[in-house]
């Protein structure tokens, strides 16, 4: 596919070789699946004709014969019944430790640290926030599977542009343990950018302002000829609607003159419950009627606009806090923006909508819905992602959204990728020894902005291990730092001299090791319960195919590249894959494939090499 | 072309300091659409990881040529005269009073029209500075001088940086 891919850019395959890719927003209070259509991007419903999929999942007690959980409306109803089992806003703990997770106390149900990582206490054991992300996402896959009435080829998943690494990290593993394979992570920003760009045509300067039910995240694009390039982006990922609603009933208990430590935790989900609804009201009526029953007693408190923005407003004036800064980074005035796009669904405070207005001196765009847009646009990209799309026209160029750091001495910050960079990217570092015969060395990866590693996110530690013993600041280590498309670091290292590649430990401050998930995956999950092994044999046809028929098409357009040695040594690998198709076992087709990749690298690098010269080629005849 | 070929190359521009940051922008765009990993998505590991090199690669030399500074550094670097400025900090005696006058009157300046006042004042030599390289980078070509006004840029840019803080701290 690839060599294929080369020469004929955004070709689309034959219609029965279409692959199933869908967008997953995955938010903190909703999810959605959609898929482009008949050339239409659309948000796939469930069996009850329901597209919104509460992110909400029941833990039931198997001592009582429960059949495992419940996910969505099911488990959304049961909430004020059983709170501590009933985990909502999971989002909010994604790559988190219990003390970075915001208002953790306030939660109605019980959040503990296990190995570094927060996870929830529920009456089924103890469950990682990865594991309950994935049950969100089975579901939807499982609802875009019936849709097709096929299986799921990949799945472009969107994440707030704020996320740093290891929040990343856990929502990539979450797709892992759903079984899905993650074609690309893009932020819900640009997503939304893609469903309003390609439907408008735009181009210019846009403005992306994006408050979703836990995150928030502002982002600056300039769009020219099919190309979303982000200038930058910025945002607070832990500040959403939750929060609105959160402060509303604060408000309500001051008002009321009742301290929150007195309530108990079906009285708080039920408060929480009643805010949210009342917010909502808001949006549309003058004022709403707050009723909550709290120690056996009726609490009832009428609420109008005005007091309701009145006791958020300082969660407002963070957002444009962000909105200021970010458009520093991107160095560019309020004036140079051509239009400003609302996403999420707390975008529909009027509140927000006028003091965004208001900053920007202009309407703000609403007419695509806050919900659905971050999927619809994601599901747009996975489908040229997938080699559906007839127009290959669609790229996205994203950047680090915070800088990458090392541990220097002193518990200093120095930085290596500094944030709003492009990805993807790589950054090479030179250390050396302090020691004689020094053999190991130990690096310590942060994110943030600020100058003390203890103020910034630490991502993992490394250490590099057989390095040849010498005089001490006689080695050369070089260590990259790799930043993926995906916006995913890893790092690898070689001494210089000695061209020794020195081993690395990663111990990530968070996320999985590819064992836990394989454990997990063994565990009663959902995914489980499917043949791996027959999945594993079609795969590997599949990919054979794939690279033989892309072999040939290359061959058959740039075989001159080769010598006869060369071409003939291919012909042959061609021919062992294609008699391994027959094979029941999937590792021997693997293998033959592996084979046949690596037989055609140099041809693979020569036609890519080609293929940049020719990009620029036609440029410059259009100078001309 | 390859992974190994200068980012004028790579850019398909002539080595120079002077630059058409238009063209620059669209050709980074155009050499991304060949390149991006997304083009290969659903294609082989082999595929996936050669994007990634081109892709990093049209990447890095991107960020050094829109850079007025690094790409001065480059340019130095290019023919024979690297900037190395961990271990050249030797400076004319009217830019370090200078620079220590302004050092001095960023400890005294604390209201933001102070600060402001001084952003300014860099900034102006900031311009001013990078003229003065175009000419000797591009006209004279004279790369050993052209190493000393790098390293003197970067003060200037250092500090222009700690302006810019003090100013994001009043903000707050």
């Amino acid at each position: 596919m690839a060599l294929l891919q080369i020469s004929e850019p955004g070709q689309s395959l034959d219609p029965h070789q279409r692959r199933v890719a869908v967008g997953i927003d995955l938010g903190t209070t909703h999810s959605l699946v959609a898929a482009v259509r008949h050339g239409v991007s659309e948000c796939l419903p469930a069996a009850d004709g329901r597209v919104i999929l509460p992110s909400v999942v029941r833990y039931l007690d198997p001592q009582q014969g429960g059949a495992g959980r419940q996910i969505g409306f099911e488990a959304l109803a049961a909430q004020v019944q059983d709170p501590a089992n009933t985990i909502s806003s999971v989002k909010r703990l994604m790559g988190r430790t219990r003390a970075q997770v915001a208002d953790v106390d306030k939660l109605s149900y019980s959040v503990v640290e296990d190995n570094g990582m927060a996870v929830v206490e529920t009456v089924a054991g103890r469950k990682t926030p990865m594991e309950v992300s994935a049950e969100i996402l089975a579901t939807l896959r499982f609802r875009a599977e019936d849709s097709f009435d096929d299986e799921l080829f990949g799945a472009v998943i969107t994440v707030p542009a704020y996320f740093d690494d290891a929040q990343r990290q856990a929502t990539k593993d979450a797709a892992q343990l759903a079984g899905i394979n993650v074609l690309r992570l893009i932020n819900e920003p640009t997503a939304a950018a893609i469903a309003y760009g390609l439907d408008n045509g735009s181009e210019g300067i846009y403005a992306i302002y994006d408050l979703g039910g836990g995150t928030f995240d502002i982002s600056i694009l300039r769009l020219t000829r099919g190309v979303f390039e982000v200038m930058a982006t910025g945002g607070d990922s832990a500040l959403g609607g939750d929060d609105y609603d959160q402060a509303l009933a604060a408000w309500v208990l001051s008002q009321q003159g009742v301290t929150a430590e007195d309530l108990t935790p079906s009285e708080r989900a039920a408060l929480h419950a009643q805010a949210r609804r009342c917010k909502e009201s808001l949006s549309s009526q003058d004022v709403v009627r707050f009723d909550t029953q709290i120690g056996g007693r009726t609490l009832t408190q009428s609420i109008t606009p005005a007091q309701f923005e009145a006791c958020t407003t300082a969660l407002t004036v963070r957002t444009m806090t962000a909105v200021r800064k970010v458009l520093r980074d991107a160095r560019i005035a309020k004036e140079d923006v051509k239009g400003v796009v609302m996403v999420g669904g707390s975008t529909r405070m009027p509140v927000i909508r006028r003091t965004v207005g208001e900053f920007f001196g202009q309407e703000p765009l609403t007419n695509l819905n806050p919900d659905e847009v971050v999927a619809l646009g994601a599901a747009i990209q996975a489908n040229a992602l997938a080699g559906n799309s007839r127009d290959g026209d669609l790229l996205l160029l994203d950047v680090i959204p915070l800088s990458l750091g090392i541990e220097t001495m002193g518990g200093l910050v120095e930085r290596i990728v500094p944030r709003n960079s492009p990805i993807p990217t790589a950054l090479a570092q030179d250390f050396t020894t302090y020691q004689d015969g020094q053999t190991a060395l130990a690096l310590h990866v942060v994110q943030g902005e600020r100058d003390l590693v203890a103020d910034c996110r630490s991502l993992a530690r490394f250490t590099l291990r057989g390095i040849p013993p010498m005089a001490a600041g006689a080695a050369r280590i070089r260590v990259s730092f790799t930043v993926d498309a995906d916006g995913l670091l890893s790092v690898s290292a070689k001494e210089q001299g000695s061209g020794v590649q020195a081993s690395i430990d990663v111990k990530p401050a968070y996320g999985l090791s590819d064992e836990q998930i394989a454990a997990m995956l063994k565990d009663s999950f959902a995914t489980a319960q499917q043949d791996m092994q027959a999945r594993a044999l079609v795969e590997a046809r599949v990919d054979a195919e794939r690279m033989i028929a892309a072999t040939r098409s290359a061959l058959s357009a740039d075989a001159y590249l080769l010598e006869p040695a060369e071409l003939a040594a291919i012909e042959v690998l061609i021919a062992d894959l294609a008699q391994t198709l027959t094979s029941t076992d999937a590792a021997t087709v693997e293998a033959a494939t592996q084979a046949l990749a690596k037989g055609t690298e140099a041809f693979a690098a020569l036609r890519m090499n080609r293929g940049i010269q020719q990009a620029l080629a036609g440029k410059k005849l259009e100078e001309v | 072309m390859n992974l190994q070929s200068t980012d004028f190359e790579i850019f398909g521009i002539t080595p120079a300091f002077a630059l058409d940051r238009d063209a620059l922008d669209a050709r980074w765009k155009d050499l991304q659409r060949e390149a991006h990993p997304d083009r290969f998505a659903a294609s082989d590991a082999q595929a996936q990881r050669l994007a990634m090199q081109w892709s990093v690669r049209i990447n890095e030399a991107y960020q050094r040529l829109k850079d007025p500074l690094r790409r001065a550094a480059y340019l130095c670097e290019l023919n024979g005269v690297p900037v190395e400025a961990e271990n050249n900090t030797a400076m004319p005696t009217a830019f370090l009073m200078q620079q220590m006058q302004w050092r001095e009157e960023l400890e005294e300046a604390h209201g933001s029209e102070a600060l402001e006042r001084m952003a300014d004042e860099v900034a102006a030599a900031h311009r001013e500075k990078l003229q003065a390289l175009q000419h000797t980078a591009d006209e004279l070509r004279d790369y050993a001088a052209l190493a000393q006004q790098v390293r003197a840029l970067m003060f200037v840019e250092r500090f222009a940086r700690d302006v810019e803080n003090r100013l994001d701290q009043l903000g707050q």
